[in-house]
């Protein structure tokens, strides 16, 4: 098998000297992919997603990108490294515009970015009409577009979203998905945290089951949808 | 019934002084609030770092009237005025080095951050006090009015006289260029809307490799300029005494919490309501009445709600007022 384009291997570690939260957790994404982590509340899954990104204790395991050990970096080389991340909450500028956080978003750039902006509005038509208002004032929906659009102004070469879905209603929900499959279409490779596990294995290419931080259920997307016991347990029968 | 002498009273004894002890402490608050936005504490020293840079514009001052330079109808202070920014500048990029950054790295409560910031205040003080000493200064030169009282009187042929004081007119000229230069670098340059971007998310900011030692120093030089220019103009108008500095503070951090701390326009709005509110509350009245009622209602008494002794009190009542009911500030700032 091919190297993944992002691998955190047997990652164990937790938040500063706290007890361990991820005990030997593998989480990988190939290139071109959607990879989804899925489970139980408190699984350890945003965590998982830290852990890849930098923002945890580890004590064991290790993260490659392209393969190339980055274990050792601060989250901020990992973006220079070519990760985008899109935290869960607090994750747009809200008394900035939207095109300033989407220039905030290339602050590491020093080339013109006006093309990856012009990309950005493409796949989010709505935040061209809203460039000029306070991201703040936007709706649910509109703002996670934001904190998307800010993370692909570094044009990462892998793209991580923990739970870009949250808080917001079914029918956003459905749309925010659709954007997430453009955005993989372009070729960035996608890994994310789910709280809503059907919609999101349907689309996923890789799925993680993960219980008190370990592995325990892993496939393509369709083979843990039709597997009984992560039916049963995670998706209500 | 008189009122075009009313209105002229009014102008000359409320709207300009109001207007340049508006425009003073506008641009002290955002000192106070740029510090609090980015840095997240309420700066205590933020007073005497005004004294500082006046004190040492004060001195460039003497020396360039010793020898002889001026600006004619013009304090020579302005030309006087970037070597203060400068020892400023000098001042609280030092004392960030030495203290502040000390308490970032230990990521310190803000409160701990405030009592920090008086003990650096104690400090300054003393440092201004051992410069320059205690006494009143009065370091104002060039032409001491555009218009007088009595060329006013004799132009108009009115009762009541109108004084401009050139002070007066350069500390509001002076303010809306420090004003505009500052929206211009905030919202207009990349590294200003990086300082509003650490202001609003500092995770994300980090995230977006936002530098934040660069951030924190760019803040601290554009607070430098902010308090000496804001100091200057004061002791222009006034006089330059170090207490009175110290003072300051009050309707200083008033201004910035009405308008709602860490944010710039708040900051601005703030300074001109606590202005014209304590000139308003401390002013008598009674001239302005007796020109603008009948006769028959004319006062007796002088119509002063506060004696001007109890100018700070006024501050005072703002600030709690504020803080009771919209601890947010008129322009939707950081709570406290």
């Amino acid at each position: 098998m091919t190297e993944p384009f992002l691998i955190g291997e047997s990652m164990t570690g937790g938040y500063g000297r706290g007890p361990d939260i991820l005990n030997e957790c593998t989480i990988a994404v190939n290139p071109g992919e959607i990879a989804v982590i899925v489970g139980p509340n408190g699984a350890g899954k945003s965590t998982a997603m830290k852990a890849l990104f930098g923002m945890l204790n580890m004590h064991g395991g290790q993260v490659r990108l392209d393969g190339e050990d980055i274990t050792a970096l601060s989250p901020q080389d990992r973006v220079i490294k070519g990760m985008g991340f899109v935290p869960q909450v607090r994750n747009i500028f809200p008394s900035l515009t939207v095109e300033e956080n989407l220039e905030m978003g290339a602050f590491i750039r020093r080339d013109d970015f006006r093309r990856t902006m012009e990309q950005v509005y493409t796949i989010f038509p709505i935040l061209k009409e809203k460039r000029r208002q306070a991201a703040g004032e936007l709706s649910g929906g509109q703002r996670q577009q934001v904190a998307v659009g800010r993370a692909l102004m570094t044009k990462p070469k892998v793209l991580m979203l923990d739970e870009p879905t949250a808080g917001v209603s079914p029918i956003v929900m459905d749309e925010l998905f659709d954007r997430i499959i453009e955005v993989a279409r372009t070729g960035i490779p996608i890994l994310m945290v789910e709280q809503n596990a059907r919609q999101a294995l349907e689309i996923a290419d890789r799925g993680y089951v993960l219980v008190q931080g370990r592995n325990a259920h892993t496939g393509t997307g369709k083979e843990l949808l039709a597997d009984p016991e992560v039916r049963r347990s995670f998706l209500g029968g | 019934m008189d009122l075009i002498n009313a209105l002229v009273a009014l102008l000359n004894y409320v709207i300009i002084p109001g207007m340049s002890y508006g425009a003073q402490l506008a641009i002290g608050a955002l000192g106070v609030t740029l510090v609090y936005g980015i840095l997240r504490f309420s700066n205590f020293a933020h007073g005497d770092t005004m004294a500082f840079g006046t004190t040492f514009t004060i001195l460039v001052t003497y020396w360039l009237q010793s020898m002889g330079v001026s600006l004619g109808p013009l304090p020579t202070a302005l030309l006087a005025l970037p070597v203060g920014i400068l020892m400023t500048a000098l001042l609280l990029l030092g004392t960030d080095r030495a203290v502040y950054r000390f308490y970032r790295r230990q990521k310190a409560a803000p409160v701990i951050l405030v009592i920090v910031s008086m003990g650096v205040m104690f400090v300054m003080n003393g440092i201004v006090r051992f410069i320059i000493g205690v006494e009143d200064r009065d370091f104002a030169d060039g032409a001491r009015f555009v218009i007088s009282a009595r060329d006013f009187k004799q132009m108009t042929g009115l009762e009541e006289g109108l004084a401009i004081r050139t002070t007066q007119v350069v500390t509001v000229v002076t303010a809306l260029v420090v004003m505009a230069l500052l929206f211009w670098f905030l919202n207009r340059t990349r590294t200003g809307k990086s300082m509003r971007a650490f202001s609003d998310n500092e995770d994300l900011a980090l995230l977006s490799g936002i530098n934040p030692e660069r951030v924190v120093t760019v803040t601290w030089l554009i607070v430098a300029a902010l308090a000496t220019v804001a100091g200057v103009l004061y002791g222009l108008d006034k006089s330059f005494k170090p207490f009175t500095y110290f003072q300051l503070l009050l309707p200083i951090f008033a201004a910035a919490i009405v308008g709602g701390l860490g944010n710039p326009l708040g900051a601005i709005a703030g300074g001109f309501v606590i202005a014209f509110s304590e000139v308003t509350v401390t002013y008598a009245w009674k001239k302005v009445l007796t020109y603008a009622l009948p006769d028959s209602m004319a006062p007796d008494s002088l119509v002063q709600l506060l004696s001007t002794d109890y100018k700070f009190a006024v501050s005072f009542a703002i600030l709690i007022t504020v803080l009771l009911f919209k601890p947010t500030g008129l322009f939707k700032g950081q709570s406290v």
